[in-house]
């Protein structure tokens, strides 16, 4: 019937602009529920790195979560590990700086302390120089790498920009850009 | 248990389970709607809208208020308002949409008494409706407390005193009701409770009550006329749409009910940009403080009439006559002793006592927002005395009038 | 036809109804001034012609209590103990010469109390001085030194077009009335503090300065965060013009601003009470745009329908 398809066609017409309005307000929703500008603000932390200690864990906090700082003493970059270089089949004394921050002339771990496993924060031991993750035995080296599964990958690095001797989270610096160009953190 | 058979379709398997088929014809395609109604018959619908935009603007609401004394008007204000990606527009829907929902009511309200809709078996659609008028006020009220300004402080302070029911001096009752000495931590928490929790799932489920006690009288029509619905349905169903009487819910009555409901959108939507400030009270936007009354306090203006009512009078006749006021509504398909179940225009002296109740509400909302001084507050006496000598009389005038 | 009637009907009551509880209630409620646009009527008007080389020398009267960072005058005290000496900061002079209306400054230089509008809490025959004195002309022409001082104040002064919203506000009111909003308080912004400490001592100094400004004017005066929705852009206005209109016998200063410093004032309370207005007004455009495009077709919809019907 000729009439009735007509009708059908306005009521349908009805019916999309209707969903039109009900897809513009999913956005308007979405929106509602974006980190506010305040939390965002505050996601930057600036960290002054001559105040560490050697061989010396620091717990900072960014963005909520802890960050690992570990200032490397000289014997710790010396220290070639054959076992590391097994692992990844670099070349000895390569490996333990790539995953580190250099300021000034030293060196740092600087990590976000979830284990990359299922995100609990793993403990330092400074005798061994090694992270325990205690939930399900995850192990790292002092540069964040993993030395025993279950973790997937080495502890991330938070994205980072050096100024001088200061440490901005937060923001990509062409350091940490490179880091995340080579694969060495997600 | 019922037989169930292999389901052809997913259709076919939902009606078997849930009779979908059955639910549609009674609740949409063969739910009988007379023709001859005009707008004001979708206020119903654009009430369930604007119901809508509530819930909805509320949840967001919902997700950055804080009801705690100390943070609730920078959570407000602040938050809400200058934070939160469109947090304002949702604030802006919620307050006016919780203005215009009065005027709607009435408008509601006001129709029913015109056409007689509350009699012959239509008694229950209007005291559930009264209940709904009832639990929105309460809503109105409990949401009016939670930006924590100075007239969500000074109306709760206000309010919970007529408690103390005047000479009665129930001051324990004030304070239990208050969980403390005075509005405060107590008091904030309970009233956000009963604002997102307890009244709106009261406000849910009369609004089902609602709608099911029109289900067997049906919706009256513009001219009282009595309607075979059977029939008038028998006809539809076999092609006579334009000689039936009745329109099914869906389409018919919902393709009226939307247009109605898009001009009234615009309407909303235009409050909602451009003219919010009548639905958000400038003084609110100062923060609550206990040691300083403002210069005027008086109610939104959909409380206005009620609380004239209260004000002229000393302590115990206001809270007399104010009770009165609240109840009274109730029992108007009791009171209208008339068999006629028509328009007010051809009802005799009812059509005066129709624009009479109506003039004096609109008088005593204007009164109510006046401060009690000189000329306004005897017109205000005035009014509020018409106001109960009209419900006095109308019992009278009613059962003397002639079957049309 | 009989619909549109109804219609008529409903709107006629809504209107009257809105009429009684809005317009009309609130003219009755409230009083109504209109603004004379800061032209400070009241006042005599500046005679001689400053010059801003003499008035550079003549402001060494001012900086025994203000400072002028721009000319290089750090302020001899820092905003607490001020504030416990004069009861109040004494402005930064630096933009005062755009901030502040070129007559109102001559006048205030002159006679502060008059300027102010606070005779009445500072009358000097029963000892109550108020805290800035009259300037002392230091030869025998005061009209002509208070000139150049005025000039001098204007020369050193940003442009009219490079004055910030904030920064009239700052120099104009944030000397009492903080903006929690805007981040502002009476002694200055408020930095972020890593230390606990730090914040603690911050807010310490902020409770000094506020006990001794609340003393100072009676009453502490109030956050000016959501003023732009409790009162208005009017009220604030003429408000600022002239306190003494809306509070007879209130403490509160005339401020003395120019007409367009008002404006930037005003701006800038916008910025912290309603920051998101222009959102508003864009999303309103299309909303209501598309609310057209919605009522017609439903009003289509609603013909399709009802043809079968009729």
């Amino acid at each position: 019937m000729k009439n009735s398809s007509r009708r059908g066609f306005m009521g349908k017409a009805f019916g999309a602009v209707a969903g039109v309005g009900a897809v513009a307000s999913l956005y308007a929703m979405k929106r509602s529920w974006d980190p506010l500008p305040s939390v965002k603000a505050a996601g930057f932390t600036t960290l002054d790195m001559t105040a560490y200690k050697e061989n010396e864990l620091v717990v900072e906090k960014w963005r909520g979560k802890p960050i690992f700082v570990l200032k490397h003493s000289k014997e710790m970059i010396d220290t070639l590990d054959e076992n590391k270089s097994q692992i990844t089949g670099e070349s000895l004394g390569e490996i333990d700086k790539k995953r580190l921050v250099k300021i000034g002339n030293d060196y740092f771990m600087v990590t976000i302390g979830l284990c990359t496993h299922l995100g609990c924060i793993p403990g330092y031991n400074p005798d061994e120089k090694s992270f325990l993750c205690a939930c399900h035995g995850g192990l790292y080296d002092d540069t964040g790498m993993v030395t025993k599964s279950p973790p997937p990958r080495g502890l991330d690095i938070p994205p980072f920009r050096i100024d001088g001797m200061k440490l901005v989270l937060g923001e990509e610096g062409p350091e940490y850009k490179k880091m995340k160009e080579t694969g060495i953190t997600l | 248990m019922a037989h169930f058979t292999k389901a052809k379709s997913l259709h076919d398997w939902l009606n078997q389970r849930l009779a979908i088929d059955t639910l549609r014809r009674v609740l949409a395609t063969e739910y009988w709607i007379p023709k001859n109604i005009n707008f004001l018959w979708a206020m119903g619908m654009v009430l369930a809208i604007t119901f809508a935009l509530l819930l909805v603007s509320g949840i967001f609401l919902l997700m950055y208020y804080q009801p705690n004394v100390d943070l609730a008007f920078d959570s407000v204000n602040y938050t809400i308002m200058q934070e939160v990606g469109y947090g304002w527009l949702w604030r802006h829907i919620h307050g006016v949409a919780a203005s215009v929902v009065f005027l709607i009511i009435y408008i509601h309200m006001f129709t029913g008494i015109y056409y007689g809709s509350y009699k012959k078996g239509r008694e229950m659609i209007w005291i559930s409706g009264m209940l709904l008028f009832v639990a929105f006020s309460a809503e109105a009220f409990s949401g009016y407390m939670l930006p924590w300004g100075q007239m969500s402080y000074w109306a709760g302070m206000v309010i919970t005193n007529l408690f103390s029911m005047g000479g009665l001096q129930l001051d324990g009752l004030v304070e239990w009701i208050r969980g403390d000495y005075i509005p405060a931590q107590a008091f904030l928490n309970r009233f956000f409770m009963l604002h997102v929790l307890l009244i709106p799932l009261a406000i849910i489920g009369l609004i089902v009550l609602h709608f099911g006690a029109l289900r067997i009288p049906h919706v009256n029509n513009q001219d009282g006329e009595e309607i075979d619905f059977e029939a008038e349905a028998a006809k539809y169903k076999a092609g006579n749409k334009k000689e039936s009487k009745v329109i099914a819910f869906v389409n018919d009555f919902m393709s009226k009910d939307m247009m109605v409901v898009s001009i009234y959108l615009i309407f909303f939507f235009y409050l909602v940009f451009y003219h919010y400030d009548f639905a958000m009270d400038p003084v609110n936007f100062d923060p609550a403080d206990g040691l300083k009354t403002p210069t005027h306090i008086y109610p939104e203006w959909y409380f206005l009439w009620s609380y004239e009512i209260l004000r002229p009078f000393s302590t115990n006749v206001g809270l007399i006559a104010f009770a009165f006021a609240q109840v009274i509504f109730f029992l108007l398909p009791f009171l209208d002793r008339s068999p006629n179940a028509v328009p007010a225009s051809r009802r005799g002296l009812f059509k005066y006592w129709f624009w009479a109740m109506l003039i004096d509400m609109i008088i005593l909302t204007g009164m109510g927002k006046l401060p009690p001084e000189g000329i306004f507050s005897t017109i205000g006496l005035y009014a509020a005395l018409l106001f109960i000598g009209l419900w006095i009389v109308l019992p009278f005038i009613t059962k003397f009038e002639k079957k049309v | 036809m009989k619909e549109l009637l109804i219609l008529a009907v409903v709107t006629f009551f809504t209107l009257v109804t809105y009429y009684l509880v809005e317009p009309f209630a609130h003219s009755q409620m409230h009083k109504h001034f209109e603004s004379d646009g800061f032209a400070y009527k009241d006042l005599p008007a500046v005679t001689k012609k400053g010059d801003a080389s003499r008035g550079k020398d003549l402001v060494s009267a001012c900086i025994g209590c203000h400072g002028i960072e721009v000319a290089g005058f750090q302020a001899p005290m820092d905003a607490v103990s001020a504030a416990a000496t004069f009861g109040v900061n004494p402005p930064d002079l630096s933009n005062a010469g755009v901030v502040f209306d070129e007559k109102f400054l001559a006048n205030l230089i002159k006679n502060p109390a008059h300027a102010l509008m606070v005779e009445h809490k500072f009358d000097p025959a029963k000892g109550q001085m108020h805290p800035m004195s009259e300037y002392y002309a230091t030869g025998d022409d005061k009209e002509q030194e208070v000139a150049d001082i005025v000039a001098y104040l204007r020369s050193i002064a940003v442009k009219q077009e490079e004055l910030t919203p904030k920064m009239a506000f700052e120099t104009a009111c944030g000397r009492c009335h903080a903006v929690n909003y805007g981040n502002w308080t009476q002694i200055g912004e408020k930095p972020k503090f890593k230390k606990k400490q730090d914040e603690l001592a911050f807010e310490t100094q902020l409770l000094d300065y506020q006990d001794y400004l609340a003393k100072y004017m009676g009453t502490l005066p109030p956050d000016l965060s959501m003023y732009i929705r409790s009162r208005g852009e009017h009220y604030i206005e003429t408000f600022i013009e002239n306190p003494q209109n809306y509070l007879k016998g209130t403490a509160m200063p005339r401020v003395g601003v120019s007409a367009e410093s008002a404006e930037k004032v005003i701006e800038h309370l916008k910025d912290v009470g309603d920051s998101k207005r222009h959102e508003r007004e864009t999303v309103g455009k299309y909303v209501m745009i598309y609310m057209l495009i919605f009522a017609i077709f439903a009003i289509l919809w609603k013909k399709e329908v009802w043809r079968d019907l009729h």
